[in-house]
């Protein structure tokens, strides 16, 4: 199999350099760029698998960069941002971005949610029946086990978990999970998630106050995770 | 500046522009009343000298035109209504027309001459005040750059170590030097973050992003996050029951819980326990953090939450930043925090912040 093919648009050279290193000793091709602009021209030569991109560069917004390059490309797009900016990265993430990542960053996470991104894009999108760490999903007979146990779920939270495995290891925001469950009407009732993300907690969690699988990520949303990552 | 200067200087300084005129126009006609029962006693030219009091009196503690205007008005009032012949603007002999000259100039040579005083008063407090702010930022950046420079210090060090070809070290010793740089970068992404906080907070720049949050889910995980440094205390987390969803900016929350986890974490010796509290309360959130360390000395109890403010000039370890975010963020919040030492030993610092809250149970599920 091919090298997988990733392009980091970032002006730090001290981070280009990080992630040149980290990512290639993982096995990937890296492309490099410093603006906005010369990373969508070398993403329109290149085609890479995977992007990473930096929120804050100087020519232009990363935001608009992300614009541009989600009106040609279909791959992910990791962001790359300061901590802080939960706003900014929520912007990012309705834009279609795929996931996120703040810095100061641990590598280990970095490669985990590059895997996480090309794992989603690989996966076939036609199976019925979905398995992620201790879950299994039967998308046919609408069954759930967790650690091979029969779990009884209401509707709401049968819907959710199941959005939470298709989406294995990526962030999902508030928004999006309050509008795909809930409904249009519903996009600001975040207590409703709160209270049926605890309730699936209790459920699938060994220790529902120390999750190890549906992770909080604090302004933002939800994560949901098979192995413990790091 | 003593504290009486202090307190007549603020309040008369705060007596507005107009009241002033109104004032020294007041004064001054009784003064003239005054003056005009005693003129049997002490003859006109004794009521001058006791206007010229009045009029210096006025200059001393009011701004120059009010008292300009008071130096014309009296020297006036004396002329009509003392001067023979009286209710005349007129001079009966030379002589009280020279004193009247005289009058007017000495009033107004006191006028300029107090207003060369209060200038230089207020230059004065200005200077010192500067000087005062300098010496207040050299504290600081002394401080700061010892809390940025020791973890900088630590990672350079052991990266030398580290590379050094004359040097051999253990795996042990190289993975412990790692742990550090790792544990230093740490130490300053706090600080850089205490920063920004503090930056935040000082330009007004803070925007709560409230939304609904679990206060014990959220404590759970900033303990979960939190790494200990050794030497380690025990933690215990006591979760109120059946706590409502609080509205609140769960980003802002979380440096609150980290930065007091952290401050008695450092601040207490091995082997302390810190027991961390949720409640609801008469629609309050209340959030406490008692320790049974050694407590605050009770003289710098009232001073912990001043941003650079730390415990002890010699020595003094942090940045002094920690606390006062933790204020700064739970005053944005409307709410309030206390410290107070408690008798059997120990520090408590408690959170109270009033929130918007949902005790949503019975949800449609279908």
């Amino acid at each position: 199999m091919d090298k997988l093919e990733v392009l980091i648009i970032d002006d730090e050279p001290q981070i280009r350099k990080l992630l040149s290193i980290v990512l290639e000793s993982d096995g990937y091709k890296v492309w490099t760029a410093q603006t906005g602009l010369e990373g969508i021209s070398v993403a329109a030569s290149r085609k890479p698998d995977i992007i990473l991109l930096d929120l804050g560069l100087p020519d232009k917004s990363g935001i608009e960069v992300l614009k541009e390059l989600r009106q040609w490309y279909v791959q992910p797009i990791l962001i790359i941002s300061v901590q802080n900016r939960e706003g900014d990265i929520i912007g990012a993430l309705d834009l279609g971005a795929d996931d996120y990542i703040t810095k100061p960053f641990r590598t280990g996470e970095l490669l985990a949610r590059t895997r996480a991104s090309q794992r989603r894009i690989s996966k076939d999108k036609g199976k019925s029946i979905l398995v992620s760490g201790p879950i299994t999903i039967d998308l046919e007979a609408r069954t759930v086990l967790c650690n091979g146990l029969n779990l009884k779920l209401t509707a709401t939270e049968y819907h959710l978990l199941t959005l939470f495995v298709i989406n294995e290891g990526k962030v999902l925001t508030h928004l999006y999970l309050l509008k795909e469950v809930w409904g249009d009407a519903y996009q600001s009732e975040t207590q409703y998630l709160r209270v049926f993300v605890g309730q699936l907690r209790r459920k699938i969690e060994k220790n529902p106050n120390r999750p190890q699988h549906i992770l909080t990520e604090s302004g933002i949303g939800y994560r949901f995770v098979s192995e413990t990552a790091l | 500046m003593n504290l009486k200067q202090k307190i007549k200087s603020k309040f008369l300084r705060d007596i507005p522009i107009p009241a002033q005129y109104s004032l020294s126009i007041t004064v001054l006609f009784g003064i003239a009343l005054l003056g005009s029962w005693l003129n049997p006693a002490i003859g006109y030219r004794g009521v001058a000298l006791f206007m010229l009091l009045a009029v210096s009196i006025l200059a001393v503690v009011f701004d120059i035109l009010p008292v300009l205007l008071a130096a014309v008005l009296s020297a006036l009032t004396w002329n009509y209504f003392f001067i023979p012949p009286i209710y005349e603007f007129n001079f009966e002999n030379k002589e009280d027309m020279f004193l009247f000259v005289m009058y007017f100039f000495i009033a107004m040579v006191n006028a300029a001459l107090s207003l060369k005083v209060k200038d230089r008063n207020r230059k004065l407090r200005e200077k010192e005040e500067k000087e005062k702010a300098i010496a207040f930022y050299n504290t600081i950046l002394n401080s700061l750059s010892h809390e940025l420079r020791t973890p900088i210090a630590t990672i350079i060090g052991s990266i030398d170590a580290i590379n050094d070809q004359n040097r051999i070290l253990t795996s042990n010793q190289k993975s412990e030097l790692k742990h550090e740089i790792s544990k230093a970068a740490l130490r300053l992404d706090q600080h850089v973050e205490n920063l920004l906080g503090l930056s935040r907070l000082e330009s007004g720049m803070v925007k709560l992003n409230l939304d609904w949050i679990d206060i014990n889910e959220l404590i759970h995980r900033v303990l979960q996050k939190y790494t200990q440094p050794e030497p380690s205390q025990s933690i215990t987390f006591l979760p109120g029951e059946k706590l409502p969803l609080f509205r609140l900016d769960a980003v802002l929350i979380e440096q609150v819980i980290f930065n007091l986890l952290q401050n008695a974490v450092l601040y207490t010796p091995e082997g302390t326990e810190i027991t961390i509290c949720t409640k609801y309360e008469n629609e309050y959130c209340r959030i406490s953090f008692k320790d049974n360390g050694p407590g605050f000395p009770e003289s710098s109890i009232k001073f912990a939450f001043d941003k650079f403010y730390r415990i002890g000039t010699y020595n003094a370890r942090g940045t002094g930043l920690g606390l006062s975010i933790v204020k700064g963020f739970t005053e944005v919040h409307n709410g309030k925090v206390t410290l107070s030492n408690i008798i059997e030993g120990g520090a408590c610092f408690v959170i109270e912040i009033p929130a918007e809250t949902s005790f949503i149970v019975n949800l449609k599920d279908g």
